[in-house]
């Protein structure tokens, strides 16, 4: 145990015991020093580092994307203005309240909020966490900038579609490139938060319309804000697209379409242009572009008409009687059956223990070729399919590009059934049967095709067997150079057949309009050829026999096909209409053909006009 | 009496190390509230000029009453002290959950800065006068002198006043009152060591554990950030290097990442711009005060004299250890400023009135009578 003195102990003590405070007290400095060399000089590097990281960071600038135009140079889409509210996770003192604020500001969900900050892996990196602010919400944060950090409203370029739903499928939508998009070499060079296409031409023409982003360095002080650049490397915009699609006939053949579901598709015979694609029911691009909250994307997902789908290459639907152009054809081109060779239709064919019949109670009576197209004539084209056998027919629907994409620069086209013998064994691994044949000679049991395919193939009859590649865009317009640089027509071969073959096609398709099923599409203005179809809902239905079409319930009913092109005698236009669950070709699909046609044949005239003054 | 002699060498020395030293600290400052957002009308660097200035009539009369008949009125002052402690915790101005200040008009007066002093004053008083043997009159009166001044300062709460209360406590009960040599150096040495032995324990903590405790002894440690502000004042140190990175490119402090640059931190800001050997300098003026204080009371003529000046350089001594070693990362980070660098008023005054204390001491140890 220690001693106290009783007294003051002599000075001399004193001051020792001073000295020993002072000795402690260097030796604490010498200690300090020791620490000091090494955070300063073993790890001043280390260290270094992390103040620069803490100094530099690097914003992404967005390169605008490419304008659309269509084939007029009618702007479809560009951009506009928008503020954008970014967060970075890094700089936020307080996730909880940050989450409550932003509740409170703008009725971004908590949770949502929540759930976002705990998904980015990469703290620096801001994320989107609403796009397209109204004026009110900006000012709102702005007003609230100091209690929130790590919040950053940027003006940027929002995708902006002029016409709305208008030829949505066509031109697709944008949105933020996806972590699994960013490991492919396609999405190479882009950062998290990039935009780029989801569909359309957005989509397979996104390396030509997105630019090349740049890249700010830019130094922030401790609460993000940014206090100089440090280096910039600019950003480059995107090219421009001119698209073969004419405008004023895509919006009307919207309109005729209406509220039915159904697709639309005309092309230029010519040169295998693209002049309206519609799918109905449509969506709003540029919702879809602004990013979706969970709820609108299951209201999409879910809703039972699939908008999203673009019916047009998307939808297999089975060819129906249109498909007795290439009956006809494969017939025709045969040594088993020529224009002339009759059938008397008595309404019925019997095969096997099964009897088919014609769409007319009681037949038509004798036929030769021109009649049955012209009548649609089902009997005779079961005679046909008969004789001829169902690999006769698949390799001549082959030739006019059935059961193969049209190669049409959009995603996902679907390629539809070219049944044949090799192809049930490939996929059913069971063999034909002769009766499989019959049904498939009217296009209906496994055949079934795209309204896109048929509006090709009918192209292909109006232009003497040129089988073109559908050509979407005309022209790119390069934003550096202002050089326009044009896409050649492709055709994919051409469809050997002889001439009578053609010849006799122009004729019964003329004759289905002036005298035949497709009567509703006839124009005092101009001479249209053509062919209905009707595609039944297959096994959907619950009996056949004795109802009326009308009296069945709208799912069940069968869907209107109508194929035509114009003028007959100089074709400039190809069409393929189909509208779902409503019934006979003839009666609705036609007339929707024939006012496209017409329009379509009035403005190219006008336009001849205009060119012919302007030359004098 | 008032003393009136030019200064000899001596005293310019130890005024000029003060200088520099204080120096130092308005051109850190400076460096940190002349860049963007440093708010307020008057830049920060000039306030802590007009602190200086108060604190230079501090220091001028602290030289010149001699400090035999402050000594004399040691008690009075003590108890003037406590009432003051006392008053802040019921008319005291509440900042982040402290209640610390008395608001002057536009200015903010801290009493327990002001009390450490009187406590140095009070001990020295107390040792030099007591002539009774045994432990009680050596550690438990004294002891009981001091806890209620500790007791009224943790109440606010202050951690880190109260710490170098305790200290100056410890220090001067070794000092003047303890026989055995090897206990009183071993129990200096243990207190000096401290901070480093801490750190052993500190980091074999689990976080949550730091955490807690780290709370516990002062809720005003950061309540956002959980070591954001030793991790910002580290990288800061460390960024530093050898070197420093001079004023313009020191981004720790400039860009506002360390968070108090211009009070505790004020070392950080510091060693980033300046570097190893830059604060190889600043130690340097530091040990040359250290010296020159431990001198000063080596030469004292008398018990209270050298008592006095032990207890100034203890308690400078100590805020400088602390300090340094919080910003450095091996210390738990508490609210304790860099004597003469850390902005400031009542602190910048009440260390320039303990260094005119010394220079009193140091004044009057040729004068046996008065």
């Amino acid at each position: 145990m220690s001693k106290f003195t009783t007294q003051h102990e002599d000075f001399k003590n004193l001051q020792r015991r001073l000295l020993y405070l002072r000795m402690g007290l260097l030796i604490g400095l010498l200690l300090l020093s020791a620490r000091l060399w090494y955070l300063q000089v073993v790890k001043g590097t280390y260290y270094r580092a992390l103040s620069e990281q803490n100094r530099v960071r690097t914003v992404a600038l967005k390169p605008a994307r490419g304008l659309i135009f269509d084939r007029h140079g009618e702007l479809l889409a560009n951009n506009i203005p928008s503020f954008n509210l970014y967060l970075t996770v890094e700089d936020i003192r307080d996730k909880d309240s940050l989450a409550a604020a932003l509740e409170d500001l703008i009725g971004l969900p908590r949770d949502e909020t929540k759930k976002r900050l705990a998904q980015q892996a990469k703290s620096y990196v801001p994320i989107l966490l609403k796009a397209a602010l109204t004026l009110r919400e900006a000012a709102l944060i702005e007003g609230h900038r100091l209690d929130l950090t790590g919040l950053q409203i940027q003006a940027e370029s929002q995708r902006y579609y002029l016409h709305g739903p208008l030829a949505s499928h066509l031109l697709g939508y944008v949105g933020e490139v996806s972590p699994e998009q960013l490991e492919e070499p396609a999405f190479e060079g882009l950062v998290p938060g990039s935009i780029v296409g989801k569909a359309g031409v957005e989509k397979t023409y996104d390396r030509v319309i997105r630019g090349t982003p740049g890249e700010k360095t830019i130094e922030v002080d401790a609460r993000g804000n940014e206090q100089r650049t440090v280096e910039i490397v600019e950003q480059t915009p995107g090219n421009d697209l001119y698209l073969s699609i004419d405008l004023p006939l895509q919006r009307l053949a919207a309109s005729l379409l209406g509220e039915e579901s159904g697709a639309v598709v005309a092309l230029d015979p010519t040169d295998g242009d693209v002049l309206a694609m519609v799918s109905s029911p449509a969506f709003d691009p540029n919702v879809l572009s602004r990013g979706l909250s969970p709820a609108i994307w299951e209201q999409i997902a879910s809703d039972q008409r699939h908008p999203l789908t673009n019916r047009a290459l998307q939808g297999q639907y089975p060819p129906g009687s249109t498909f007795k152009i290439i009956v006809a054809s494969a017939a025709l081109e045969s040594d088993k059956w020529s224009a002339d060779t009759k059938v008397r239709c008595t309404g019925t064919f019997p095969s096997g223990n099964h009897v088919f019949r014609d769409w007319k109670k009681g037949g038509h009576g004798v036929m030769d070729m021109y009649q049955a197209i012209v009548q649609s004539c089902d009997v005779y084209f079961y005679n046909v399919g008969h004789r001829l056998g169902i690999d006769t027919i698949a390799e001549m629907a082959r030739l006019f590009g059935l059961g193969q994409p049209t190669g049409i620069e959009l995603p996902s086209e679907r390629i539809g059934i070219v049944p044949s013998t090799e192809w049930k064994q490939r996929v059913r691994q069971e063999q034909w049967y002769a009766g499989e044949t019959i049904s498939a000679a009217i296009g209906q049991g496994y055949v079934s095709v795209t309204p896109l395919q048929m509006a090709v193939a009918t192209a292909a009859v109006a232009n003497d067997g040129t089988l073109y590649k559908p050509r979407l865009v005309r022209a790119i317009r390069e934003r550096t150079t202002s050089r326009l640089q044009e896409m050649p027509p492709q055709d994919r071969g051409t469809i050997p057949l002889k001439d009578q073959t053609f010849a006799l096609l122009h004729e019964s398709l003329r004759g289905v309009v002036t005298s035949g099923t497709g009567g509703r599409a006839r124009s005092k203005m101009v001479e249209i050829a053509g062919k209905t179809g009707t595609a039944q809902t297959v096994g959907a239905r619950p009996s056949q026999t004795g109802t009326s079409h009308e009296a069945l319930p709208k799912q069940f009913r069968d869907h209107a096909w109508f194929v035509a092109y114009a003028p007959a005698e100089d074709p400039k236009i190809a069409v393929a209409v189909i509208v779902e669950h409503m019934g006979h070709g003839g009666t609705f699909a036609a007339p929707i053909a024939k006012a496209l046609i017409e329009e379509y044949l009035k403005t190219l005239e006008t336009d001849d006009r205009r060119q012919n003054t302007g030359q004098l | 009496m008032i003393d009136v002699r030019t200064p000899d060498s001596f005293e310019w020395r130890f005024v000029l190390v003060a200088m520099g030293i204080l120096a130092v600290g308005v051109l850190s400052i400076y460096s940190v509230s002349s860049g963007p957002a440093s708010g307020g009308h008057v830049p920060l660097y000039a306030k802590q000029l007009v602190w200086i200035l108060i604190g230079t009539l501090a220091f001028l009369t602290a030289v010149a009453i001699d400090y035999h008949k402050l000594a004399r009125h040691a008690y009075v002052l003590y108890g003037a002290m406590l009432l003051l402690l006392a008053l802040v915790l019921v008319m005291g101005r509440s900042t982040r959950g402290a209640q610390r200040w008395f608001a002057l008009g536009p200015f903010a007066f801290q009493p327990s800065e002001v009390a450490k002093l009187v406590l140095v004053l009070v001990l020295a008083k107390y040792f030099a006068d007591v002539q009774r043997s045994g432990w009680i009159q050596r550690v438990i009166v004294p002891g009981l002198l001091m806890l209620p001044g500790l007791i009224l300062i943790l109440k606010q709460p202050d951690l880190g006043t109260a710490m170098s209360f305790t200290f100056i406590f410890v220090s001067m009960v070794l000092v003047g009152g303890l026989h055995t040599k090897a206990l009183g150096m071993g129990i200096l040495f243990t207190s000096m060591l401290f901070p480093f032995v801490w750190e052993l324990i500190w980091t074999s903590l689990h976080d949550y554990q730091r955490e807690r405790i780290l709370t516990f002894w002062d809720p005003m440690i950061d309540p956002a950030g959980k070591g954001y502000h030793a991790l910002q004042a580290r990288i800061a140190i460390g960024s530093g290097g050898l070197l420093g990175k001079g004023l313009d490119e020191a981004t720790q402090s400039r860009l506002k990442f360390l968070p108090e640059g211009h009070t505790d931190f004020v070392f950080a800001v510091f060693a980033e711009q300046w570097g190893f050997i830059g604060v190889l300098v600043l130690f340097a003026l530091f040990a040359a005060l250290i010296f020159l204080a431990a001198e000063i009371a080596f030469k004292a003529k008398d018990p209270l004299g050298l008592l006095l000046a032990a207890g100034m350089l203890s308690m400078l001594g100590f805020c400088l250890m602390v300090n340094v070693g919080m910003t450095m990362g091996i210390f738990p980070i508490v609210g304790i400023p860099l004597p003469l660098m850390s902005y400031g008023g009542t602190t910048t005054v009440t260390s320039m009135a303990a260094l005119g204390l010394l220079l009193n001491v140091k004044r009057r140890r040729l004068t046996l009578f008065y």
